[in-house]
């Protein structure tokens, strides 16, 4: 198997210390691959933004290691971090963030842009990213003018635009009906399994189980996974 | 599952035999409950005894006996159809009931009984999306129960869910150690 594309050795995260001290993460290992989809289960409090928050190197760890792509976050400086946080990773929110003044195409260039593409190429990749999630002939909407759903590929292409590798989502099909839920999953799934990697948070356990491995978090521990799922010619073969 | 009314169903598409009816099962229910040969005999017969169903002719050289809907059979079918399902005629549900008993039996650890279950649902849950997955779009009967099942899972993890914060929030998620009095004479004997 090749280098894990997101790596979690032993990570924990306190924030406060002494008495008040609230351990958000506690020792959690965790590796995902290339091509893998891995879901993050746990109630609510149990640490799994936390989690995203520190693959994405949006936050620190207070104990153990990030590594992204094989480099370790830590030590990396704060231009060099942005940078991996920019080319490697890309993160699909519940609220959208998507910039209201910028049509879509416009958004799904911006990180490009601000990596140094030049805006010919950067629209070009943003184009193709926005024709792979379905809403090419939405590029030069703004997000007013579109749809929840169709703001929420807009997002997943801002995402997945240019070169990156994983994905990280927090809750993605959050305000979405269950037909557009489902489309942003099939989405996850199919850039998944074209090479990307992905981690998905999720309360709900019929999103989660779009993903390869299911891990469970409470109270800032990991208290089991599901393993990989059986190969689907095993399943149609049991019911043959 | 009423295999009675589901080869009903089948029957009122026109005649068949045994065969054909459990392949025709299989395949509108996405194999989703095999059915051997011998249960579509058995449910023919039973169907005849009660005047739904008649044998059209004598077998023919193969042995096989076709089968035809009786009006009588074709009521039953309409009403089939008309009925909603009832809580009460699916089986109980040992979850509910291990779980109610694991909250009681000292030393067992309720919290630890949720998670098997919710691996193992979302194992299956897991499974059940891939099948969705390869599952071709026109294939509508096959999806259909596939979500079904997809949508029962899905249910029961919720419930787990919401049993796990429900008694996390009473403090009864640690094993009782003590075991509830136990009656006098029990008591004596054990001295």
């Amino acid at each position: 198997m090749s280098a894990p594309v997101l790596e979690l050795r032993d990570v924990s995260r306190v924030h406060g210390s002494g008495d008040t001290a609230v351990h958000a993460l506690r020792g959690v290992t965790l590796s995902v691959g290339a091509r893998e989809l891995v879901a993050v289960m746990g109630p609510s409090g149990s640490g799994k933004s936390t989690l995203l928050q520190l693959a994405g190197g949006l936050d620190a760890p207070t104990s153990g290691n990030v590594l992204v792509e094989g480099t370790d976050l830590a030590a990396l400086s704060k231009r060099d971090l942005a940078a991996v946080r920019r080319r490697s990773v890309g993160y699909v929110f519940q609220d959208l963030n998507l910039i209201p003044a910028l049509t879509a195409v416009e958004n799904v260039m911006l990180p490009r842009e601000l990596d140094g593409v030049r805006s010919r190429a950067a629209r070009a990749e943003a184009l193709t990213a926005l024709e792979e999630v379905g809403v090419a002939d939405l590029a030069d909407r703004f997000p007013d003018e579109m749809s929840g759903g169709q703001q929420q590929r807009t997002a997943i292409a801002r995402a997945l635009v240019g070169p990156r590798r994983l994905v990280l989502a927090d809750e993605p099909t959050g305000a979405l009906d269950s037909q557009t839920g489902e489309a942003v999953l099939r989405l996850l799934r199919a850039r998944c399994d074209a090479g990307s990697s992905g981690v998905l948070v999720t309360h709900e356990a019929r999103h989660a189980a779009w993903a390869d491995r299911v891990v469970f978090l409470r109270d800032g521990t990991m208290i089991d996974e599901t393993g990989y799922a059986t190969p689907v010619e095993a399943l149609l073969g049991e019911r043959r | 599952m009423s295999i009675r009314h589901g080869l009903l169903a089948l029957l009122e598409r026109g005649p068949r035999y045994g065969y054909q009816l459990r392949s025709e099962f299989e395949s509108a229910t996405g194999t989703t409950w095999p059915l051997n040969v011998g249960q579509v005999y058995t449910t023919l017969a039973r169907l005849e005894r009660d005047g739904l169903v008649r044998p059209v002719g004598e077998a023919d050289a193969d042995g096989r006996v076709t089968y035809l809907i009786t009006d009588t059979g074709r009521a039953e079918v309409a009403s089939w159809f008309a009925t909603p399902v009832q809580r009460a005629d699916r089986p109980r549900d040992e979850l509910a009931i291990k779980l109610a008993l694991a909250l009681t039996t000292p030393g067992v650890d309720i919290r630890a009984v949720v998670q098997t279950q919710r691996t193992a649902t979302l194992r299956s849950l897991q499974d059940l999306t891939r099948l969705k997955v390869r599952a071709g779009e026109d294939d509508h009967a096959w999806l259909l129960v596939l979500e079904a099942m997809i949508f029962q899972a899905e249910a029961e993890v919720r419930w787990l869910d919401h049993c796990e914060s429900r008694l996390a929030r009473l403090g009864r998620l640690e094993p009782i150690t003590e075991q509830a009095p136990v009656p006098t004479r029990a008591r004596e004997d054990a001295r």
